[in-house]
C-alpha cells in the first residue's frame, strides 16, 4: 500500500480539515478495534487513517448481549460504547500506533459537553494523534451520542468546548438520525469543526418471531453496511452543497466504486466501517483500485473529482 | 498467526437432511490449526448475506494441507454454503479464537457433544488420541439420521456412545441423561463439551460433582471475528461487570468460568 502513494504523478494524500492522511481511505471508529486486531491481515500504516473504537472518560462495560444481528445487506449493533477509558487508551494502545506510524484518529464520546472537553484535553499533547472525532450520534448508549447530535445547539456547543480544548483538528461524526442534516452540519461548522464525518449507523431494530421480542438486548441498534450507502450520499450531497469544511464520507462502502460515488457527491476522504468485517484487507483493495481508476482517468488528485455530481 | 486464503474445495457431501461436510485445501491455515478454534467463512461474494460465519474446525489433515468444515443449515449464510461445489474456492479467514488445552500427559478423557456441536470434537478427538489418551465420545442427536459423525470416530479408534431423543440409534433420551445414568464416573480426568447450552450446563455440573477438570466451547453471533467489533460479548457469570469476548476471548472456555 505504502509504495502505492509513492507513485509518480499522482498525489493520494488529503488534507482532511488539518489530518493530514496519506490516501483517501480510512477505516471507521468501532470497526477497527485500536488497529492492532486485524494487524495479521493489512498493514495498519498504510491506511489514510485508523480512527480507533470511541473513547470516553471513564471505562464503560457495553450493553448485555445479543448487541448484534445481521440484516439484509447490512448489521444491527448495540455495543454501547464498551471501552477501558480515555487513560488505558493513552497509556497502552497510543503508543503502539505511534511507534507504528499508523496515522491515528482519536473518536471521543461523553455525557456531557464537560467530558466531551474533559477527554479533549487528556489528548491534548499526546503523540501520535492526528485528529479527534466526536461521536455525537451514537444511538446507543442511554445518556450521550445521539442525544448530542440531533440539536444544532448542543453540536455548535460540544464542538466548541472541545476545540477550546485541543490543537488537533476536530471532526464530529453526523447522526442521519435528524429531520434536517444540514441544519446540523452548519451549527458543527458554525462550532468550530474542521471537517465533518458521514455518517454514522441508523437506528432501527429486528424482531424475533420466535420468542416475540426485540432480537437486541439493547431493543434499538445502529444499522449499518451496504443497506445504508444510498441514505449516506444523500447526506453527503446535501451537506456539501451548504458547507465548506471537508467531509470524511461512509456508510457501506464495499468496492472502490462504492468509494467513488461518496467522492463524487462531496467526501474528500472515504472510510470503510462494517466492510471491515467482511474482508479485512477492504480498504486496501480499495485503494488500489483507486489508484488505477486515477491511472486510467488520467488524474493527478482525487480533489478532480471531490463533489463533481453534486448541482451547486 | 491467522491469515486470509482461498481454499480449494475438494469434497463437499449432504450427510443429513439440513448437515453437510465440506473439505478443501488450505494448506496456510491447515498448518496452524488447533482444535477448537474457528474459521470466518464468507458464504459468497454478496452483500446479502453480508457477514462472514464463524465455524468450528471439524478436522485438519496438515499433512494434505486441508480442513473440513462440518455445518447446519440455518440460514441464509449457511444455505449459500450448500451451493459450492468441487474446485469452486472458498474464501475463509482463520483460524481463531482460542482452542481446546490438551493434556500434556496421556489422560482419559470424555467429549460430549450433541447436534451440530460434536464438529469440533472430531479434531479433538484425533488429537487426543495422537496424545496417546484414551478417548470416550458421547453425542445427542434428534435422530439416527442426525447422528453423522459415528465413522469417523470409529475410524480414530474412539468409544462411541450415541443417544437420540426418538430412539432410533443408543440410548433413548438426552445425552446427558446417558452420561449421568449409564456411565460410571471417576473414570474420567478431563471433559470436554460442545452443544446446547442447557446440556453443557448439565454436563458441566457433573464435571463439577465428580471434581473433573473440563472445558466448554461458546457459540455466539459474531461480525469481525478478531475481538475489534466487540458483538459477540457474553458474560461468564451472573457476577461479572465485564463481557468476555467469544471469538477472542474463547470460543473455549474453562468449564469453572462459564455460568449457563
Amino acid at each position: 500500500m505504502k509504495n502505492i502513494s509513492a507513485g509518480q504523478d499522482i498525489d493520494l494524500r488529503v488534507n482532511l480539515g488539518g489530518i493530514l492522511m496519506n490516501n483517501p481511505v480510512a477505516v471507521a471508529s468501532g470497526t477497527f478495534g485500536y488497529g492492532r486486531e486485524y494487524e495479521d491481515y493489512i498493514d495498519i500504516a498504510g491506511l489514510g487513517a485508523v480512527i480507533v473504537k470511541g473513547t470516553t472518560l471513564e471505562p464503560r462495560h457495553g450493553n448485555p448481549p445479543p448487541r448484534i444481528i445481521e440484516t439484509a445487506a447490512g448489521m444491527l449493533n448495540a455495543i454501547g460504547l464498551e471501552n477501558p477509558g480515555v487513560d488505558v487508551f493513552v497509556n497502552q494502545y497510543l503508543p503502539y500506533l505511534f511507534e507504528k506510524k499508523v496515522t491515528v484518529i482519536a473518536n471521543i464520546a461523553g455525557n456531557t459537553i464537560e467530558e466531551y472537553a474533559t477527554i479533549a484535553a487528556r489528548l491534548e499533547g499526546c503523540q501520535g494523534i492526528a485528529g479527534i472525532e466526536l461521536n455525537i450520534s451514537c444511538p446507543n448508549v442511554k445518556q450521550g451520542g445521539l442525544q448530542f447530535g440531533t440539536d444544532p445547539v448542543m453540536v455548535k456547543n460540544v464542538v466548541q468546548a472541545v476545540k477550546a480544548e485541543t490543537s488537533l483538528p476536530v471532526m464530529p461524526k453526523l447522526s442521519p438520525n435528524v429531520t434536517n442534516i444540514v441544519e446540523i452540519a452548519l451549527a458543527a461548522q458554525e462550532g468550530g469543526a474542521d471537517a465533518l464525518s458521514m455518517i454514522n449507523t441508523l437506528m432501527g431494530m429486528a424482531v424475533d418471531v420466535r420468542t416475540r421480542k426485540p432480537v437486541l438486548a439493547n431493543i434499538f441498534g445502529g444499522l449499518s453496511g451496504p443497506a445504508i450507502k444510498p441514505v449516506a450520499l444523500r447526506m453527503i450531497y446535501q451537506v456539501y452543497r451548504e458547507v465548506d469544511i471537508p467531509i470524511l464520507g461512509g456508510g457501506g462502502i464495499m468496492n472502490a466504486t462504492d468509494a467513488l460515488e461518496f467522492i463524487m457527491v462531496g467526501a474528500a476522504a472515504v472510510s470503510i466501517g462494517t466492510g471491515n468485517f467482511v474482508n479485512p484487507q477492504m480498504a486496501g483493495d480499495i485503494l488500489a483500485e483507486l489508484y488505477y481508476y486515477m491511472q486510467e482517468n488520467d488524474m493527478k488528485s482525487l480533489n478532480e473529482i471531490v463533489g463533481i455530481a453534486v448541482q451547486k | 498467526m491467522p491469515i486470509m486464503e482461498k481454499g480449494l474445495v475438494i469434497n463437499h457431501q449432504q450427510l443429513a437432511q439440513d448437515m453437510y461436510v465440506m473439505e478443501f485445501l488450505a494448506p496456510s491455515i491447515a498448518k496452524e490449526c488447533k482444535p477448537g478454534q474457528f474459521l470466518h467463512v464468507r458464504p459468497g461474494n454478496t452483500n446479502d448475506p453480508l457477514l462472514r460465519r464463524p465455524l468450528s474446525l471439524y478436522d485438519v489433515d496438515q499433512e494434505k494441507g486441508s480442513i473440513s468444515l462440518l455445518y447446519r443449515v440455518v440460514g441464509k449464510g449457511t444455505d449459500l454454503l450448500t451451493g459450492l461445489k468441487v474446485n469452486d474456492y472458498i474464501d475463509i479467514m482463520g483460524p481463531l479464537g482460542r482452542g481446546f488445552s490438551l493434556p500434556e500427559s496421556p489422560k482419559n478423557a470424555l467429549l460430549v457433544g450433541g447436534g451440530v456441536g460434536i464438529a469440533p470434537l472430531v479434531y479433538l478427538g484425533r488429537v487426543l488420541k495422537e496424545r496417546e489418551c484414551q478417548v470416550t465420545v458421547m453425542c445427542g442427536a434428534a435422530n439416527a439420521g442426525q447422528l453423522v459423525v459415528d465413522d469417523k470416530f470409529q475410524q480414530l479408534d474412539i468409544t462411541f456412545l450415541s443417544a437420540t431423543i426418538d430412539g432410533s440409534a443408543g440410548y433413548k433420551g438426552l445425552v446427558t441423561d446417558l452420561l449421568v445414568t449409564q456411565v460410571k464416573p471417576g473414570g474420567f480426568d478431563i471433559i470436554y463439551t460442545c452443544g446446547p447450552e442447557p446440556m453443557m450446563d448439565l454436563v458441566a455440573l457433573y464435571a463439577a460433582i465428580h471434581h473433573i477438570w473440563g472445558e466448554v466451547s461458546l457459540e455466539e453471533h459474531m461480525a469481525c471475528g478478531v475481538g475489534a467489533c466487540l458483538g459477540c460479548a457474553r458474560r461468564l457469570k451472573a457476577s461479572d461487570e465485564t463481557y468476555a469476548k467469544v471469538c477472542k476471548d474463547g470460543p473455549v472456555f474453562n468449564m469453572k468460568e462459564v455460568e449457563f
